[in-house]
């Protein structure tokens, strides 16, 4: 990583603090007569107790995830991650991003079993206390709906969106559970077997068919999320999780896994969650959540207050492995900087990035472009709708624009 | 011989298959069957029994139209239309729904039985699920008036669709 002290224009640094202080209200004058100031209430008297499950404080009640639900049905659920209104690269287990789409069942973990049958040589039933005597593991990790950031229609597209509107349907944590490949060498994979059938046990048995290459490879029967168990609305007691790959083929409440010849052509992977070209062919299978990267700071709602110093601030990731560099424009992408990233840097994981930004005051058009350990670039919005033509709607991952205005009010720039 | 097949046989499970850590119990066949609701394009999977598009008429009028509308055409919400948009789908506006966009089907009698209708799922009989099924496809002009679906002639109902889709997925990237 380049030294970014070393980078960072002193005098900019220096005439943006004269500015911040020319700016601000001037504070009451020092005076060596000031009587001494009261001590705040919360020092007079006694505190609260400590709840047995914590709650954040009443002071952060905005920090809230937004629910939108679908279909007028409040069962069909999407709900974004507040990315504004957080720090580093942890999505709270609160703040998840979830999408349902037959309401969050009710699980009584005693009583979940896992199917594992089709073509193995023992089809198996395990229970939650067999699959967590598995060898377990732990990994940090993405988990982004392939409809997040669902703009490529200008018609849909309000202009007070803030970065939970473009961007909430990722989030991030640290995924707890077992291999996958694990449990299903206990059934025994037969030869041949290409595709897995994974459904859920909620109330449309959700269900998508993935390679038998990624059930394999980096599969993930997760139980628990940032340390508990999983919240129902992520699929307590048990998910699917697929690194890098689009949310819905994550499934929750899993309890069967089939293996077969061929994909089982769901609902899920035909009717929905394919991606209508322009010569009206469309693309199915569509699993990898491509390179993308939002700034967090500044963005509607995060406006900076006064000209001089900020760091802009925001999140990069890639399906497809590790983060390589982030470049940021204050200038609607005319010139581009680079943007230190913040270790940890894992793949398919969210990676933070920042870059000082001495705001002269005037308008300004933010825009982060993230490229992937494998070269892939970030496109231009212009770039990708015209490759993807007006009925595309997964996968969206084009440069996205906060533009700033004189004042400091951000709002969204397409 | 029996004696050395059988030994051969033992040996060879043994051999392909010994499961490392022997957790879980073996699948009850009662288990299996109460779960394995899925069914391939070639109709594997499919239950006994039929239903017509004049039973599913029926059955559509007092379980679905409330929310799907009607004729599949005016639902609650523009993402749960069932029918139309044929001719549609290269064009800007293009209309996914059964009829026009659906590649199978097999997949329309999986998803209603699995999922629909939406307050009570898995509440409909295998004749029902044929039913419905005949009937949207009539709504969508797929099949004709008096088809009987069984699991015989379901898989060789032809999607108009069929052959708009393109695998995205190349292993090892
Ligand atoms: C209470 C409202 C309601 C009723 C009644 C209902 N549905 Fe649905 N249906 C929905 C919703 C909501 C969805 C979308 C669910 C989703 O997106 O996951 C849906 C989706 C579908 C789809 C998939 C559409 C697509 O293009 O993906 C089919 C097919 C369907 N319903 C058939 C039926 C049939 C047949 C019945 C009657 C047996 C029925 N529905 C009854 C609400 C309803």
């Amino acid at each position: 990583m380049p030294d970014e002290s070393a980078k960072w224009p002193r005098r900019g640094l220096l005439r943006g603090a004269g500015l911040a202080l020319a700016a601000a209200p001037l504070r009451k004058a020092l005076a060596a007569d000031e009587p001494a100031q009261a001590p705040p209430r919360w020092m007079t008297e006694q505190g609260d107790t400590v709840a047995d499950y914590g709650m954040p404080s009443p002071y952060e009640r905005a920090v809230i995830r937004r629910i939108r639900d679908k279909q007028k049905m409040p069962t069909v659920i999407s709900t974004m991650t507040p990315l504004q209104d957080l720090v580093g690269i942890i999505t709270p287990n609160g703040l998840h991003h979830a999408r349902c789409h037959a309401g969050v069942p009710a699980i009584d973990p005693d009583r979940h079993r896992l199917l594992v049958h089709g073509m193995v040589d023992r089809p198996m039933s395990f229970g939650m206390d067999d699959l967590t005597r598995f060898p377990s593991v732990s990994r940090l990790h993405f988990l982004e709906c392939s409809g997040n950031s669902k703009f490529f229609k200008a018609a849909l597209i309000k202009p007070n969106w803030t970065a939970q509107d473009t961007h909430g349907q990722v989030s991030c944590a640290e995924w707890t559970g077992v291999r996958l490949a694990d449990v299903l060498a206990e059934a025994g994979v037969q030869k041949g077997a290409t595709w897995m059938l994974a459904e859920g046990a909620d109330a449309c048995a959700m269900s998508r068919s993935i390679p038998i290459e990624k059930a394999l490879d980096d599969a993930i029967l997760a139980y628990a999320q940032n340390g508990e168990r999983l919240r129902p609305e992520n699929g307590y007691p048990l998910r699917l999780f697929l690194p890098g790959w689009e949310g819905n083929t994550s499934v929750k409440w899993l309890h069967r896994l089939k293996l077969g010849t061929q994909p089982f052509e769901t609902r899920d992977e035909t009717a929905k969650y394919t991606d209508l070209m322009p010569d009206g062919t469309a693309l199915q299978f569509n699993f990898v959540m491509e390179v993308k990267s939002v700034i967090t700071f500044p963005s509607p709602g995060k406006d900076p207050k006064q000209p001089g110093f900020h760091e802009i601030g925001g999140l990069a990731w890639s399906g497809r492995g590790r983060v390589a560099r982030v470049e940021v424009s204050t200038d609607g992408g005319a010139n581009w900087r680079e943007a230190t990233l913040q270790e940890p840097v894992l793949p398919q994981c969210l990676t933070r990035f920042r870059l000082p930004w001495d705001w002269d005051g005037g308008p300004a058009v933010l825009q982060s472009r993230a490229t992937d350990e494998t070269g892939d670039v970030q496109p231009t919005r212009e770039k990708l709708l015209a490759a993807r033509g007006p009925n595309f709607i997964y996968h969206y991952n084009a440069i996205h624009s906060w533009r700033v205005a004189p004042g400091g009010e951000v709002k969204l720039a397409v | 011989m029996g004696a050395v097949a059988g030994l051969f046989l033992l040996t060879g499970a043994a051999l392909a298959a010994d499961p490392p850590y022997g957790f879980g119990q073996p699948a009850t066949p009662g288990e299996i069957a109460g779960a394995n609701i899925d069914i391939l394009p070639d109709g594997t999977g499919l239950p006994p029994g039929q239903g017509s598009v004049g039973q599913g008429a029926a059955l559509y009028a007092s379980t679905c139209a409330a929310c799907h509308g009607e004729r599949g055409e005016k639902p609650l919400d523009a993402t749960m239309r069932l029918v139309g948009g044929a001719g549609t789908l290269a064009t800007p506006k293009a209309v996914q729904t059964v009829g026009s966009y659906w590649p199978y089907a097999t997949t329309l009698f999986d998803y209603i039985r699995r999922a629909m209708p939406f307050p009570a799922p898995r509440s409909l009989s295998p004749d029902q699920v044929y039913a419905v099924t005949a009937y949207v496809l009539r709504l969508n002009g797929v099949v004709p008036d008096g088809t009987v679906l069984d699991a015989a002639s379901l898989p060789r109902v032809r999607m108009p669709n069929r052959d708009g889709f393109i695998s995205a997925y190349k292993p090892g990237r």
